[in-house]
C-alpha cells in the first residue's frame, strides 16, 4: 500500500510539471527546480499559474495520486484524479445511506461527535499550559462543549444535529482568542469569518482547512467513495460534502493546532499578510510556504489511533477514517467510530 | 441462489479461486470490491509472472508448449490464463495431443490445496475448450525447483467447481463476507484494507462512539 504522505506543493508562478521516466520534473523558466520519483508522492498541490503536462496527469492518475489546483489566494479551483476505484457497489451503498434519513442521522451524529469531542480535547489541552487568567474561560468553553455532546446524543433529527454543531462551533470560536498568546493587535481574532477571511488568523484557518479538505477528498476517493455525497453537509453543486464531513473531526487537532503554533511561536508575523481593498486578508507567498512546510511536517507526526489500536502518522488519519466509513456503509461496522484525540 | 454463469456476466477469474481458498473475504475484497494492495510479495509474484507469461509456442521433442494461453469455461463462467500448457503426444486422443497444464509458483509451497484447485480449474477449461479429457497437470515451485504432478480426480474436480460457484455467487450478489480475525490475517497483504480486527468485534464501534458522546473516559 502507499504509505507515502508526501505532497508536492508547487507555489511558483509559471512553473511547469512534466513526466520524465518515473519522476515528476518541476521546471521554472527553463531550469529544473525539483525532480521527485512518482512513487514517493501521495498528492500534488499547485498554487497560482502552474501547468501540468497531460502525460504527467495520466501517470499520476494511474498511480492514484491526485493533482489539486488552487488560486494564488488559496481558493480551491480543481482537482484531477483518475478513474475512481472500480467500486460501484460501495458508491451505491453510499448513496443509499444518503437517501436513508435514519442512517444519515446516525452518521452525521457521529461526525459531529468527533468534531465536538476533539475540539473540547483541544481546549482542555490548551488549558493545562494556559496562563491563570485564561484557564477559567477555557474550562467554561470545554464545559459548554461537553453539554453539546450530551445534547447530540439526544438529537432526534438531522436538523437538531446540525443545530448542536452550529452552537458548539460558536462556543468554540468564542473561546479561540484565549488560545492566541501573541498580544499583538494584528493577531486579534474576531470570530470565524470566511470568503473573505476578515483577519490574519482567519486567513490562516481558511488556508489550512482548504488543504485538509483536499486531503479528505483524496482519502474518500482513495477508498472508492464519492467525495461529493455527504451526510452532515448538505449536497450543493461543486461542494465536496463528504470531504467536509470527514474533515470535521480533524479541524481542531490538525489545522487549529498548526495555526496557533505558527502564530504563538512567531513563525508568521503581522507583515506576512496582505489586506485587500474590501477588508479581506490573505497570506503572503512566504507565509504560505512556511505554512505548507509545517503542514507537511505535522502529517508525519505519529498519533495513537485508538479504534484501530495502532500508531499512525497524522497524514494517514483521513484515509483510515474514510476506510472505516466505507466499512460502515458496507455494513461491516454498525456505527462510524470518529477519530478520537487523547 | 445464482443462475448459471451464461445467464450473467459474473465471470470468475481463475486466479481468484486461490484467493477464495485462502480466505473468502480476501477473494471478495479483490474480486467484488476491487481492492488491491501491493506488497513485496505481490510485486515479486507479478514480476515473476511477467517473465513466465510471455505468450508463444515452443516445440520440444516431447511435443509443444504454449505459454500464456487464454482459458475459458462457459459452463463454470471461468476465465483466466495458463502459465504453460504442454501438449503431450497421445494416440488415444482425437488429434493426437493431450493438454497438460503447468502452473508456476514463485515461492515455496504455501497452500498446495489452493494451488491444486487453481490448476484443476485450468484443466476444466482445457477440457471444455479442446473437448478432450485432461487427467493430469503439474505445479512448478520456483524456490525449490520442484515439479509436483497433480491428478484431477473426482474429489478435486468437485472442490474446484464448488469454489468457482462460490466465487461466482459473491461476484453476482456483490457480497463480501464479514471479517474473521485469525492466523491468516497477519501475513495477508489486504489486512490494512480489510481491518479484520476492529471489524470482527461486534458492538465495538458503537461503544467507541457512545463513550465520546457520554464523555465516560474524557476529563
Amino acid at each position: 500500500m502507499s504509505l507515502q504522505l508526501n505532497t508536492l506543493f508547487v507555489t511558483t508562478d509559471g512553473a511547469y510539471l512534466r513526466k520524465d521516466h518515473e519522476t515528476v520534473v518541476v521546471r521554472v523558466e527553463e531550469t529544473t527546480r525539483v525532480q521527485v520519483p512518482l512513487q514517493h508522492l501521495a498528492s500534488v498541490v499547485c498554487f497560482g499559474r502552474v501547468g501540468v503536462s497531460p502525460e504527467l496527469m495520466s501517470a499520476l492518475a494511474e498511480a492514484g495520486v491526485h493533482v489539486a489546483f488552487f488560486s494564488p489566494t488559496g481558493r480551491f479551483l480543481a482537482r484531477v484524479e483518475g478513474v475512481p476505484g472500480g467500486n460501484v457497489v460501495l458508491r451505491r451503498g453510499q448513496f443509499r445511506c444518503a437517501d436513508d434519513a435514519a442512517r444519515t442521522l446516525e452518521l452525521a451524529r457521529a461526525m459531529v461527535a468527533g468534531k465536538v469531542y476533539n475540539a473540547r480535547q483541544f481546549l482542555l489541552h490548551a488549558r493545562r499550559d494556559a496562563a491563570e487568567v485564561r484557564r477559567q474561560g477555557l474550562a467554561d468553553a470545554a464545559e459548554h462543549l461537553a453539554s453539546s455532546l450530551r445534547a447530540l446524543g439526544r438529537a432526534g433529527t438531522l436538523d437538531a444535529v446540525r443545530g448542536v454543531e452550529g452552537n458548539a462551533a460558536r462556543e468554540y470560536f468564542a473561546a479561540f482568542p484565549l488560545l492566541v498568546k501573541r498580544e499583538d493587535e494584528a493577531f486579534r481574532f474576531g470570530g470565524r469569518s470566511r470568503r473573505p477571511p476578515k483577519d490574519r488568523i482567519n486567513a490562516l484557518l481558511s488556508f489550512g482547512y482548504a488543504l485538509l479538505a483536499q486531503d479528505c477528498a483524496g482519502a474518500a476517493a482513495g477508498v472508492g467513495l464519492d467525495a461529493a455525497v455527504g451526510y452532515l453537509h448538505e449536497e450543493r453543486p461543486g461542494r465536496l460534502s463528504l470531504a467536509l464531513d470527514l474533515m470535521e473531526e480533524l479541524r481542531a487537532a490538525v489545522v487549529d493546532r498548526l495555526v496557533l503554533s505558527l502564530v504563538n511561536r512567531g513563525q508568521v508575523g503581522p507583515g506576512d499578510f496582505l489586506e485587500d481593498a474590501a477588508g479581506g486578508w490573505r497570506m503572503s507567498d512566504a507565509a504560505r510556504k512556511t505554512f505548507l512546510v509545517a503542514y507537511q511536517e505535522a502529517k508525519q507526526v505519529e498519533v495513537q489511533h485508538e479504534f484501530l489500536g495502532q500508531q499512525v502518522p497524522w497524514g494517514r488519519v483521513p484515509h483510515l477514517q474514510a476506510l472505516l466509513l466505507a466499512r460502515v456503509i458496507r455494513g461491516d461496522l454498525e456505527a462510524y467510530p470518529p477519530f478520537r484525540v487523547r | 441462489m445464482s443462475g448459471g454463469p451464461s445467464e450473467s456476466d459474473a465471470l470468475v477469474p481463475i486466479s481468484g479461486l486461490q484467493h477464495l481458498m485462502y480466505c473468502e473475504r480476501q477473494a471478495a475484497l479483490i474480486h467484488v470490491e476491487r481492492v488491491w494492495e501491493e506488497d513485496a510479495a505481490t510485486v515479486a509474484g507479478k514480476l515473476f509472472h511477467e517473465r513466465v507469461d510471455r505468450a508463444g509456442t515452443e516445440r520440444r521433442r516431447s511435443g509443444r508448449v504454449v505459454r500464456a494461453l487464454p482459458l475459458r469455461s462457459e459452463r463454470l463462467g471461468l476465465v483466466g490464463q495458463a502459465d504453460a500448457v504442454e501438449y503431450h503426444a497421445d494416440a488415444s486422443v482425437p488429434g493426437g495431443w493431450r493438454p497438460f497444464p503447468v502452473e508456476y509458483k514463485r515461492g515455496r509451497l504455501k497452500s498446495e490445496r489452493a494451488d491444486r484447485v487453481q490448476l484443476c480449474a485450468q484443466a476444466l477449461c482445457l477440457e471444455e475448450m479442446h473437448g478432450v479429457a485432461v487427467p493430469e497437470g503439474a505445479l512448478f515451485y520456483g524456490a525449490s525447483h520442484r515439479r509436483v504432478s497433480v491428478r484431477f480426480d473426482v474429489a478435486l474436480r468437485q472442490e474446484t467447481e464448488a469454489a468457482a460457484r462460490r466465487l461466482a455467487g459473491f461476484i453476482q450478489e456483490r457480497w463480501v463476507p464479514r471479517a474473521v480475525f485469525d492466523a491468516r490475517c497477519p501475513p495477508c497483504s489486504l489486512r490494512a484494507r480489510c481491518l479484520p480486527e476492529p471489524v470482527s468485534q461486534p458492538g465495538r464501534a458503537a461503544r467507541h462512539l457512545a463513550r465520546m458522546l457520554n464523555l465516560e473516559e474524557g476529563e
